[in-house]
């Protein structure tokens, strides 16, 4: 599949220090809008460090640093004048252990939209948590016990709430960390059906550790090893027909 | 049997290896066994030290909050107060000479012969007792103001008859509770060998009782007449102290422990102050005290013995505690809740305060709690402050001199009056730790009640 449209979001030489440590070496990458992009990589490669690039997550981290720059949409988003909580709007997170609010179901999802004033009115609010639920699969078994715990949950269920959460702000971008790394087969399942849906208004990065998940549901696949970028391009080129032998050894399963 | 290869490998069959097995489990399930009579054992030496200690106390303790007191009929004889009558303001007197004219009275009335009143109210029951001043000492020295106070708040109970408790002196007091042993030679007792009978004599009719000693509540130390010696003025001194403590320490302490773990940089200098902060909690109370005295008292001038100053070194005192406290029940707080927070563009503020500090509370409060209990009972700081000095006053502000509970404690235990102090320190004890158990219980309900648990 090739996109031709302007890339949503452009990655130019951006590397990565924990202190002394060199964690992400000169990594470019496009990612397309409206599409799947996967990182995969042995553990430890760097695809976390580069995810939590793209919402300045890593301003977050003690001790680490950014060099490179990020643009979204031909902004920059590395700008000094660029306020991290303004652009973690734009660019919803779902992490690896689903981490729902110990609150209810209900102010889960409508702490987003509360913070960021998207909705004043009792029923505005009460519309944008249903279609949120409704988006992320989740409303129809929820939809009795909005005011319940949101930790009650079951897992699969905890992590489908951690996305209507992110979705509710009407991020651009939702970048998810190995979302489905703590689910059983079935749960992880039902997130990639997601996902699939989600695909149609929303571009999505996820890094997975999985290579049939990666193939399963992104359209482009980003290789890494060691901090470095080894290789990228549409998923089917990259699973059929590698051009490094490194990208070839991991997929056929000769280490990782 | 198994074999055992050179290197301490078991090999053989399944079932040989299942002997070995079998054989360690036996020596395991025995050392698990051993360790657990180990830890019943060491619970059990700690529950029977408290036991012991809480028994002792209470024992010695309780009987000092029933004390013998006299109920005596008392006849407000006029003529032998021989009190002129009340003034009352004449037409055309100015304001300030009528106070003059009261004040006299007052002193008039003071200076009434009270004692004489008592010793004839006793000699009703004891008609035989001579000399009759001895009989008249059994009634606590101090009580006879309280007869005056009675006719200065309403001067027409003279010609009147009225039942009234009166405190018996702490001698007799210590003598009918069997403090003292009955049979030491009469060298040495405080009482006369008549005293004595008479005491014995009263108590069976009924005139002494053992009646609920109020005045523990109502009365502030006293040294001439330890019978109605109270705690009200340390009760009051440790309450503004508290107060003091929660409203300095409280948010000092909870305000810096958030700022340093959610929002300071993790650097050198932070390094250094958390090192600090440590160390201040291991400082010896007694040092602060010293610090005490030289800020508070030498270079700020605060009065001496005044709450404030107690209040504020217990403040430097219990602000590491709180500190440390307050910290660990942030960090408890798992970090996924921040990063979702964050994540979801939050500022580093609402994290904290949306999210975090909500989590945090009841772990927060308990903190807290226990950092006021600890202050409550700190004893060491206040006596460089001059907080041991006798006090007979209730202190009304922070900025009038006042003992401390844990000071009158001290205070008491070295009283000259051992066997009738000996008890109302216990007492004393009891109190302290019913205001500690308070505190603690305070914390529990608001630890439930704060802890939603989703
Ligand atoms: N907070 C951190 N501090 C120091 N080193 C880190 C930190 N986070 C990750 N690293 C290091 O950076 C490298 C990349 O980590 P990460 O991005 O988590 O890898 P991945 O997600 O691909 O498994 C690893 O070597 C890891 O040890
Ligand atoms: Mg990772």
């Amino acid at each position: 599949m090739s996109v031709q449209t302007k890339p949503k979001v452009v990655a130019k030489d951006v590397n990565v220090y924990y202190g002394d440590k060199h964690a992400l070496k000169n990594v470019s990458v496009n990612i397309p809008e409206r599409a799947v992009t996967a990182f995969i990589g042995p553990s430890g490669c760097g695809k976390s460090t580069f995810l939590r690039c793209f919402n300045r997550m890593n301003d977050t981290v003690d001790g680490a640093r950014v060099v490179g720059s990020i643009q979204i949409d031909d902004q920059d988003i590395y700008d000094p004048d660029l306020d991290p909580v303004q652009l973690r709007a734009r660019v919803g997170m779902v992490f690896q252990k689903p981490n729902p609010f110990p609150k209810s179901i209900f102010e889960n999802v409508a702490y987003g939209p509360r913070i960021h004033g998207l909705a004043h009115a009792k029923p505005d609010m009460e519309e944008i948590v249903v279609s949120s639920l409704r988006k992320a699969g989740l409303f129809e078994e929820v939809k009795d016990r909005l005011h319940e715990s949101g930790t009650g949950l079951s897992g699969g269920q905890q992590q489908r709430l951690c996305i209507a959460r992110a979705i509710a702000v009407s991020p651009e971008v939702i970048l998810m960390d190995e979302p489905c790394s703590a689910l059983d087969p079935i749960a992880t399942a039902r997130i990639e059906e997601l996902i699939a849906e989600l695909r149609e208004n929303f571009t999505i990065v996820i890094v997975t550790h999985s290579m049939q998940q990666a193939a399963r549901v992104s359209q482009r696949t980003a290789f890494f090893h060691l901090g470095i970028l080894v290789e990228e391009g549409t998923t089917d080129d990259i699973f059929t027909n590698p051009q490094e032998k490194r990208t070839q050894d991991y997929i056929t399963g000769r280490f990782g | 049997m198994s074999d055992i290869t050179a290197d301490g490998l078991v090999t053989g069959s399944p079932t040989r290896i299942a002997d070995v097995v079998a054989k360690s489990l036996v020596k395991r399930r025995a050392k698990e066994k051993r360790f657990r009579m180990y830890g019943i054992a060491a619970v059990a030496i700690g529950i029977g030290f408290v036991l012991l200690m809480f028994g002792t106390i209470l024992n010695k303790g309780l009987p000092a909050f029933w004390q013998s007191t006299f109920r005596l009929d008392v006849t407000f004889d006029a003529a032998a107060l021989n009190l002129p009558t009340r003034p009352v303001r004449e037409e055309g007197q100015s304001m300030a000479a009528f106070q003059q004219t009261l004040y006299e009275w007052q002193n008039q009335v003071t200076m009434a012969n009270w004692n004489g009143l008592i010793q004839t109210s006793l000699q009703k029951y004891l008609p035989d007792a001579k000399p009759a001043s001895r009989l008249r000492a059994l009634v606590s020295s101090g009580e006879r103001f309280r007869l005056r106070d009675m006719v200065l708040a309403d001067p027409n109970l003279v010609g009147q008859t009225v039942t009234v408790d009166l405190l018996a002196d702490a001698n007799v007091d210590v003598w009918l509770k069997g403090n003292i042993d009955r049979d030491l030679a009469d060298n040495q007792y405080l009482l006369s060998p008549d005293q004595r009978a008479w005491s014995d004599q009263l108590y069976e009719q009924g005139v002494i009782r053992m009646a609920f000693a109020t005045s523990l509540f109502t009365n502030v130390d006293s040294r001439s007449s330890p019978a109605s010696a109270g705690l009200l003025g340390a009760m009051i001194g440790s309450l503004f102290m508290m107060l003091i403590v929660i409203l300095v320490a409280v948010p000092i302490g909870v305000l810096a422990a958030i700022y340093l773990e959610e929002f300071a940089p993790k650097n050198r200098l932070t390094d250094l102050i958390e090192v600090n902060i440590n160390n201040l909690a291991a400082v010896p109370s007694i040092v602060f005290g010293l610090l005490g005295a030289a800020v508070f008292i030498n270079w700020m001038k605060l009065p001496l013995s005044a709450p404030i100053v107690g209040g504020l070194v217990l403040t430097l005192m219990t602000l590491p505690t709180i500190i440390i406290a307050t910290r660990a029940a942030l960090k408890a707080v798992p970090p996924s809740i921040r990063q979702a927070a964050l994540g979801l563009g939050a500022s580093r503020s609402q994290s904290v305060f949306h999210h975090v500090l909500p989590l945090a509370r009841p772990g927060i409060l308990t903190a807290t709690i226990i950092g006021v209990a600890q202050a409550l009972g700190e004893t060491a700081p206040l006596l460089l402050i001059g907080m041991s000095a006798f006090v007979a006053n209730v202190a009304t502000t922070p900025f009038e001199q006042s003992t401390a509970l844990p000071v009158q404690i001290y205070l008491w235990q070295a009283n000259e009056a051992r066997n009738f102090f000996e008890a109302r320190t216990s007492a004393a004890i009891i109190l302290l730790l019913a205001m500690m158990m308070m505190l603690n219980a305070f914390a529990l309900v608001l630890r439930r009640r704060f802890e939603r648990r989703w």
